[in-house]
């Protein structure tokens, strides 16, 4: 098992959980288990194909995935994977 | 080039002074740097108000807007007695009150690609304390081609981010987020909300960064990610790396120059909460009244938080949060008109375009939504 944090503007989608535990040995696999978990958090992380959307950053401990190999990063038991989202919130 | 402190000023940054990563050398580098700070609002005021009791030497400060007093949970900069001021002008004279020691230099102008250039070139670093993604992708580019320190911080209901993305020395903004996501996928905070104190820490966080660069001293945010949240109080930080494909700082990059964000964002980078499905779904308040009063039947659907509901609603409607309403249609007959709102529009703008993919055609978007209704037709419910 592996903990997928879970930022505050995907909670709506994730039952208001801030931390999923996802099972996989990749991070494709990761998020194939939290969409089956969680299908309303789908649209928001892939897009219509299936890929992961651009603005989706994904991090296994301090590194971003794209950094590494992606969704074929491999992960272990104890990982701690990040969602980062876009935010833009500062003013209004 | 100032040279030398005065008495008074000796005493007032004394206990910068008594700190030998300050000392008098570094006041006055202080004294003799600058700092822009995009938006005077949530973000912008705890930055401004720290730079300027620092004694950062030069200020501007760059806002379009008028003080509301709906700012005043957050915009510490402001008060009661600036309400429908402006707010470069409010931010200015609280600063002058703090420390008529500095120079203050107001833009009481939306920042976008015809005068960011013009504004942002002789300041030191630029603070990003803007709202909206146009302002954060216009404010990354104008950084990078100037070559200058951007320090960013954005907020979310509890959640922050902090950094310094500086092209010079490592990734930038589109480093991390080559695009924007899609305009309605991440509300606003003006739709979602922000804890008043969160961009008090955000900005905090930001002030503190802009003056260790200014002097030179300790390790800047630079290819790091500091993640906030105000829930949990965890702070997790993230490295950040130079993308080799990035559209303006990487080796290959293709934009030279500023472009048209709110084209490239898909929003409106000013009062981006006004966004609508398109005019043709759009009903006023008073043509809704009409509507209502010709079919006391007609269903309002009022896809806000069931939290909202206690602060304001609208008798009879169903209430059908956004985040639900792809997964409870079944509940909702195409065959009948309805009418869909929020608090300001955007979000049953959101909501139209699910239901108009399923096939409902015979909908209407409450423009301006429930507040909209509140100042138009019934004032006996409260703005917010």
């Amino acid at each position: 098992m592996t903990t997928l944090r879970i930022p505050t503007p995907l909670r709506a989608y994730t039952s208001g959980k801030s931390e999923v535990n996802v099972s996989g040995v990749k991070i494709s696999e990761a998020l194939t288990d939290l969409t089956v978990q969680f299908p309303a958090i789908k649209p928001h992380l892939f897009n219509e194909s299936g890929e992961l959307r651009p603005f989706v950053n994904l991090f296994v401990g301090e590194n971003n995935i794209k950094d590494l190999q992606g969704v074929d990063t491999l992960i272990k038991e104890g990982d701690r994977i990040m969602l980062i989202p876009s935010i833009a919130g500062g003013t209004s | 080039m100032i040279e030398e402190l005065s008495h008074d000023q000796i005493l007032r940054y004394s206990r910068h002074l008594l700190m030998p990563e300050v000392g008098m050398s570094g006041q006055l580098k202080l004294k003799n740097s600058s700092a822009l700070v995009i938006g005077t609002g949530g973000l912008g005021s705890p930055v401004a108000l720290y730079l300027a009791a620092a004694g950062i030497g030069r200020l501007g400060l760059v806002d379009y807007d008028i003080v509301d007093s709906s700012n005043l949970q957050r915009q510490v900069i402001h008060g009661t007695s600036t309400v429908n001021k402006l707010k470069v002008e409010s931010a200015r004279d609280r600063l002058k009150d703090l420390n008529p020691d500095i120079q203050i230099d107001i833009y009481n102008e939306p920042y976008t690609s015809e005068n960011a250039l013009r504004i942002a070139k002789d300041y030191d670093v630029i603070i990003d304390g803007t709202d909206n993604f146009p302002t954060r992708y216009l404010t990354n580019d104008v950084c990078v081609f100037l070559g200058k320190p951007n320090i960013y911080g954005s907020i979310f209901r509890f959640d922050g981010q902090v950094s310094v993305f500086y092209a010079k020395e490592g990734p930038c903004y589109r480093c991390l987020f080559p695009e924007p996501p899609p305009p309605g996928l991440v509300p606003s905070c003006a739709e979602g909300g922000v804890l008043g104190v969160l961009p008090g820490t955000v900005g905090t966080l930001q002030a503190t960064e802009a003056i260790k660069i200014l002097l030179g001293i300790g390790e800047p945010l630079i290819g790091k990610l500091l993640l906030y949240n105000a829930l949990d109080m965890s702070f997790d930080f993230v490295k950040l790396k130079k993308n080799p494909n990035c559209r303006v700082c990487g080796p290959n990059a293709d934009i030279k120059e500023l472009i048209d964000y709110e084209e490239f964002c898909g929003v409106p980078g000013h009062h981006a909460d006004d966004t609508s499905a398109g005019v043709a779904w759009d009903i006023t308040p008073q043509e809704m009244q009409d509507r209502i009063a010709r079919d006391p039947n007609l269903l309002l659907l009022d896809v806000r938080e069931p939290h909202e509901l206690e602060i304001a609603a609208i008798k009879g409607a169903k209430n059908i949060p956004l985040g639900e309403v792809a997964s409870r249609m079944a509940e909702l007959d195409s065959a009948e008109e309805m009418i869909v709102f929020c608090k300001r529009g955007s979000r049953s703008a959101r909501a139209i375009e699910i239901l108009a993919s399923a096939g409902f055609k015979k909908m209407k978007n409450l423009k301006g939504g429930i507040n909209a209704w509140a100042e138009q037709v019934d004032n006996s419910l409260p703005l917010y």
